[in-house]
């Protein structure tokens, strides 16, 4: 059938099996835009205030579902607003396809109204970056975006459609999403890939010799990365961790792949890793990194690394092998059929020493309880207990999102939405969003900062619009903490910047102006009286926790360093 | 850790032949921090496979990694870093030269001859050499004319292929490898 540009986009959604997109209208998507109004019984569209916003919510929601998430907006501003959403996905490997608009054809470079080279931005940010010119290239880009986002090492996509394709008409025919492979493009990309290319399993011989190392290895240590987490690998995770009768620490990303309560689990690796999991790291004979790519926050001076140990790598992407630390062996393939396969080669492990060596330093950090103010652990405390046990937990960067990480203990992927690799500060509100939207009858927090939270909290207001009870909880210490940190333990105490006293806003008032409920808690009775009525409203909520200033993330290892000079015990 | 020597690396780089790839693989060098010292674009047998030849001054280790990040890239097929291997190195130049006599004329052509380049365009007061060869030989030519007084130079840049029978798209465990985070199935 002849079909509009903007027909064909939507069409495709549903051939994706797309029920909900995030996004801001505008100019050059009008058309697309109004093609949604036929399709609003199945297709949920969220209006954001503000296409930031609209990319953090399209990520929470992928990172929550592990199902592809869209996110639209129109030409100039409004796809440059993305950017750092986009960005924001790309780090941490999370599968968005973002759409916008551009001018029409005959504007394009000319500096038109509201242009903007919106793949010559997004290119180093993507997986891939499409421009579409012509309608009829139009459903067989939009298969691929898909393709592309969700295959692999999953990623963000751009597809920027020029506003005339969107209006102009084509003949359109329905493919179901399984014959997607063999037409077009990506049968072309298929048929180039599998030309030179065994069957996608991992290689027998490769699981061979790690099957040796491991039944070599004295001191085995694992390291559970976003990867584990990205293919939903915690079951055969779990299982491969007691095989071998190995400990295992978990990265930012990995959070949640084992669960944080198990009794093998070392805690967090890296910066502000438990002194268990970092004395492991330098300790071990055999380290089998899954889906992880040693980061500069988990590998702070690769040289030192493990040096002890021979360094193993699972990884989908084969060019983060060896990219980070020099590796002795590597296994590509997707981490849950990876570690399948190991399963069936690996025999029964004991290592109780090793064990007790490792758990003789501490998993969590200890805080001390400071004077009557509420201190981290205390209000994680509180959160762990009034919540239900499969809360889904929105950070924003800074202090607050390590001490969520050390002291949730998060028991399944896609449980923990934060920003590892970008660090985006803003993160978390959208995320949430994106979160409740797709998980209605889960509880949903964004735990945030002061410094943070004044960055998008603009947001509150489609959280009120849509009636997404979220329950935001501030650690507020009137200061951008993790740079106080910095500047306390490396620049003389000169808070250059970093104070955020008398800036306000109020934020009680600030979430009774948009509609929500607002308390200001001083006392772990309080801030617990706060979330039961939080939980019972069903409203949103912001819960303003005032935290002592100087609280530090214990442990620290300095960037660089070797991985067990603790800076801060 | 210890520095490895720099040397000149020649990239082969396979890609779609499509808008945007050229820019997509060169981005991928300035991004990394690196000034590519040559670059030869231009289609293969088959016409809907470009070859990008790059060269770039740098560490085998970084070199490596540079050609992992390129492999990755979904329009690219296929990557060699001809330096390890035996290979082939070709660069035309092109250069106009001033003629201020007709002694001069007869010193140039013998130059010429030595460096086996050709005449392909002569004017009054000026000819024009075309020269093949690698980096050597074009700068070796360039300083013998230099004392006439060069006009105008151009150079295609490094085309370059591996000798014997092997050839880019060979398959290898390590190209399976890359192309397994393209498998869209």
């Amino acid at each position: 059938m002849k079909c509009t540009g903007a027909k064909i986009l939507v069409e495709c959604l549903l051939e994706q099996g797309v029920d909900t997109v995030f996004g801001y209208p505008g100019g050059t998507i009008l058309n697309v835009y109004d093609e949604l109004v036929d399709y609003q019984d199945r297709i949920r569209h969220i209006l954001t205030s503000h296409e930031q916003g609209a990319a953090h919510a399209a990520d929470g929601y992928a990172r929550s579902t592990g199902r592809v998430g869209v996110c639209m907006a129109t030409s100039g501003p409004g796809a440059a607003n993305l950017t750092t959403g986009i960005a924001t996905a790309y780090l941490d490997s999370s599968p968005v396809v973002f759409i916008t608009c551009n001018v029409v054809g005959s504007l394009i470079g000319k500096d038109s109204f509201q242009e903007v080279d919106m793949t010559g931005i997004a290119m180093p940010i993507t997986k891939s970056a499409f421009l579409v010119r012509r309608v009829e290239e139009l459903a067989d880009t939009l298969r691929q975006a898909f393709a592309i986002a969700g295959s692999g090492r999953p990623g963000p996509v751009l597809v920027d459609i020029q506003k005339d394709a969107t209006a102009a008409e084509t003949e359109y025919t329905p493919l179901p999403r399984e014959q997607h492979v063999t037409h077009g493009g990506l049968a072309a990309l298929i048929h180039r890939a599998s030309q030179n290319f065994r069957p996608p399993e991992p290689d027998q011989e490769d699981l061979d010799i790690l099957a040796r190392m491991i039944r070599e290895a004295q001191r085995p240590f694992l390291i559970c990365g976003g990867g584990v987490v990205l293919s939903r690998a915690q079951k055969e995770y779990v299982e491969f961790a007691e095989r071998l009768d190995a400990p295992s620490a978990f990265t930012i990303m990995g959070c949640g792949g084992i669960p944080g309560k198990h009794p093998l689990s070392t805690g967090m690796v890296g910066m502000h890793g438990s002194q268990a999991s970092n004395i492991a790291v330098a300790n071990c004979d055999l380290l089998i990194a899954v889906g992880c790519r040693f980061s500069d926050r988990v590998a702070l001076d690769p040289a030192s690394f493990a040096r002890q140990a021979k360094v193993v790598q699972i990884d989908i992407d084969r060019s983060e092998i060896d990219k980070n630390v020099p590796t002795t062996h590597h296994i590509i393939g997707d981490a849950r059929r990876v570690l399948a396969c190991l399963l069936e080669r690996v025999e029964q492990g004991s290592h109780p020493q090793w064990k007790e060596k490792v758990f003789s330093y501490p998993r969590q950090p200890q805080y001390p309880i400071s004077g009557d103010t509420l201190n981290p652990k205390q209000v994680c405390g509180a959160i762990k207990r009034i919540l239900p046990q499969d809360t889904i937990v929105a950070t924003d960067v800074g202090q607050h999102q390590m001490w969520c990480i050390q002291n949730f203990l998060f028991d399944y992927p896609g449980q923990l939405l934060t920003s590892g690799g970008f660090g985006t500060m803003g993160f978390g509100l959208g995320a949430a969003i994106g979160a409740k939207v797709s998980h209605p009858d889960k509880a949903v927090i964004h735990v945030t900062g002061d410094g943070s939270f004044r960055m998008n909290c603009n947001e509150l207001a489609t959280e009120a619009f849509y009636h997404l009870p979220i329950i935001t909880i501030i650690f507020n210490n009137q200061t951008l903490g993790m740079v106080r940190q910095w500047q306390t333990l490396c620049y003389k105490k000169r808070y250059s910047q970093t104070d955020l006293d008398h800036r306000g806003p109020d934020f009680v008032l600030l979430a009774q102006a948009y509609g929500l409920e607002g308390r200001r808690v001083r006392t772990v009775e309080q801030l617990e009286q706060a979330l039961k009525e939080a939980l019972e409203s069903q409203k949103g909520f912001v819960i303003d926790c005032a935290i002592q200033k100087d609280e530090m993330v214990r442990p620290m290892v300095a960037a660089g360093r070797k991985i067990t000079d603790f800076l801060v015990d | 850790m210890m520095q490895e020597p720099q040397k000149l690396h020649t990239l082969a780089v396979l890609v779609d032949n499509a808008a945007g790839v050229l820019s997509q693989v060169t981005r991928l060098f300035s991004r990394k921090g690196y000034n590519i010292d040559s670059l030869a674009v231009g289609p293969t047998d088959d016409p809907s496979v470009s070859r990008i030849t790059i060269e770039i001054t740098t560490d085998d280790a970084r070199a490596r990694l540079l050609c992992n990040q390129l492999r990755k890239q979904i329009p690219v097929h296929s990557v060699t870093d001809l330096t390890e291997r035996p290979n082939l190195r070709r660069e035309l130049m092109l250069v106009k030269v001033r003629v201020p006599s007709s002694a001069a004329q007869t010193k140039i052509l013998e130059v010429a001859e030595v460096f086996r380049a050709s005449v392909v365009d002569m004017y009054p007061q000026c000819l024009t050499l075309a020269v093949i060869g690698d980096d050597d030989k074009a700068q070796g030519l360039q300083r013998m004319l230099e004392e006439f007084g060069i006009l105008e130079l151009a150079r295609t840049g490094t085309v370059a292929l591996e000798r014997g029978k092997g050839t880019i798209s060979d398959q290898t465990k390590m190209k399976g490898e890359f192309d397994y985070g393209k498998n869209l199935l």
